[in-house]
C-alpha cells in the first residue's frame, strides 16, 4: 500500500508544482513507483513542468466521470519508467472533482504505487481541500516571507481539521519544505530566518530549497530539476528531502551557511 | 560553483519558447472541450464499439501534439470472437 502525500501551501507561486515534480522524480530515481497527480483543475501546469504536455490524452476528470480508465490516463515519464503523471483537466471546472470520485482514484493509485503525490492548487477552497483529503503525509511548502507563512499556518489548520485523518482523530504527519530561500537576502537580514519560520509554524523541517536559476532552466526544458541537473543545489536539496521522506534522518543544511540543523528542529514536535 | 559547467550548458529559453508555441497553438485551437485529435479519438472509439465490446483495459490511446503534425495512436486488442459477441 502506497503513501499519499499532499503538497500544499495556501499561497500560490511558492513552489508546490516545482516541488511535486522534483520530489516525485527524486523518489522514482531511487526506484520507487510514483504517481504525481495534478489537482489544479482549470489551470494545470504539472504536465508542462514534467515535459508531458504534448502527450496528455485523458485527465483526472475523465477518470472520475468514467470516460477513461485510470491506466489510460496515467502518462509514463519518458526518462523514468517508474514515474507517472495524472494530469488535471484544463478545460472543465472544479465541480467535476467529486469527493467520491477523488476517493476512488486515490484508492486505486495507492494500490499500484509506492507514492501518490497530490499537487494542490492554491487557495483554501474545494480543490485544495480535496487534494489534502486522503493524505497520509502533508508537505507544507513555504517561502521565507510573511504572507506565505501566514497562509501556511492557515493550511496547517485545515490539515488538522478537514482531512480524513483528522476526522478519524488521527494526527496528520506534516513537514515544512522551505523553498525559494535566498542566501544573499538572508545574509542582509531581509529574509525571515529559518528558525523564525520553524518556531512560528512548529512543524518539522523536510528541507530548504535555495532560490536558483536551475529551477527556471528545468521548467524551460520540461524536466523536474532533479532530472534536469542532478548536481545542482536545488536538485541536491530535493534528493535529501526525498530521503527524509523515506525516514532517513539527515541534517538539513541552510544554503549559504555551514551550520546544519539537526536534533534541534526534529526534536521540536507540533503542539 | 562549477563555472565550466555553467558556461557549457545550452540556453534553455529557446526550448521554453518552442514548447509553449506548440502547446498554446493546440490549446487556442480547441476553444470548446475538444481539439481535432480529441474528437478523432472519441469518434474512432465510438465506431469500434459498434462492432465489438471494447474492454477499456485492452485499449491504449496515445497522442503526441507537434508543431506541424500530431500523432494519434489507438492500439486495440481485438479478441478472435469479438465480432460474434457484439452481434
Ligand atoms: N527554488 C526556486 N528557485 C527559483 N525559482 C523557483 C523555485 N521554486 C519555484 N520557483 C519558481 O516560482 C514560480 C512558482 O512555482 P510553482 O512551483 O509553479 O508554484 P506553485 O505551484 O506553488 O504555484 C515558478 O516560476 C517557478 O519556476
Ligand atoms: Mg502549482
Amino acid at each position: 500500500m502506497g503513501k499519499v502525500i499532499v503538497v500544499t501551501s495556501g499561497k500560490g507561486g511558492v513552489g508546490k508544482t516545482t516541488s511535486s515534480a522534483a520530489l516525485g522524480a527524486a523518489l522514482a530515481q531511487n526506484g520507487d513507483k510514483v504517481a504525481v497527480v495534478d489537482f489544479d483543475v482549470g489551470l494545470r501546469n504539472l504536465d508542462l513542468i514534467m515535459g508531458a504536455e504534448r502527450r496528455v490524452v485523458y485527465d483526472l476528470v475523465n477518470v472520475i466521470k468514467g470516460e477513461a480508465k485510470l491506466t489510460q490516463a496515467l502518462i509514463r515519464d519518458k526518462r523514468l519508467e517508474t514515474l507517472y503523471l495524472l494530469p488535471a483537466s484544463q478545460t472543465r471546472d472544479k465541480d467535476n472533482l467529486t469527493p467520491e470520485g477523488v476517493e476512488k482514484v486515490i484508492a486505486a493509485l495507492k494500490n499500484a504505487f509506492d507514492w501518490v503525490i497530490c499537487d494542490s492548487p492554491a487557495g483554501i477552497e474545494r480543490g485544495a481541500t480535496l487534494a489534502m483529503r486522503h493524505a497520509d503525509v502533508a508537505i507544507v511548502v513555504t517561502n521565507p516571507e510573511v504572507s506565505s507563512v501566514r497562509d501556511s499556518d492557515r493550511i496547517i489548520g485545515l490539515l488538522d481539521s478537514k482531512t480524513l485523518k483528522a476526522e478519524n482523530g488521527e494526527q496528520m504527519e506534516k513537514h515544512l519544505l522551505l523553498t525559494r530561500y535566498d542566501p544573499a537576502r538572508a545574509e542582509r537580514g531581509d529574509m525571515l530566518k529559518v528558525d523564525d519560520v520553524l518556531e512560528i509554524l512548529s512543524i518539522p523541517l523536510l528541507g530548504i530549497i535555495p532560490e536558483s536559476m536551475d529551477v527556471l532552466r528545468a521548467s524551460n526544458v520540461g524536466s523536474p530539476v532533479t532530472l534536469a541537473d542532478d548536481r545542482s543545489a536545488p536538485a541536491i536539496a530535493y534528493f535529501d528531502a526525498a530521503r527524509r521522506l523515506k525516514g532517513e534522518s539527515l541534517p538539513v543544511t541552510v544554503p549559504g551557511e555551514k551550520r546544519g540543523f539537526f536534533g534541534k528542529i526534529f526534536g521540536r514536535k507540533a503542539a | 560553483m562549477n563555472f565550466l559547467r555553467l558556461f557549457s550548458r545550452p540556453q534553455s529559453a529557446p526550448a521554453a519558447r518552442e514548447r509553449l508555441q506548440v502547446l498554446l497553438a493546440h490549446e487556442r485551437a480547441s476553444a470548446g472541450d475538444s481539439d481535432l485529435v480529441t474528437k478523432l479519438r472519441d469518434e474512432i472509439l465510438r465506431v469500434i464499439s459498434k462492432h465489438m465490446q471494447i474492454d477499456d483495459e485492452k485499449v491504449s490511446v496515445k497522442m503526441e501534439r507537434g508543431a506541424q503534425v500530431s500523432t494519434l495512436a489507438v492500439d486495440i486488442e481485438i479478441p478472435f470472437d469479438a465480432g460474434k459477441k457484439a452481434a
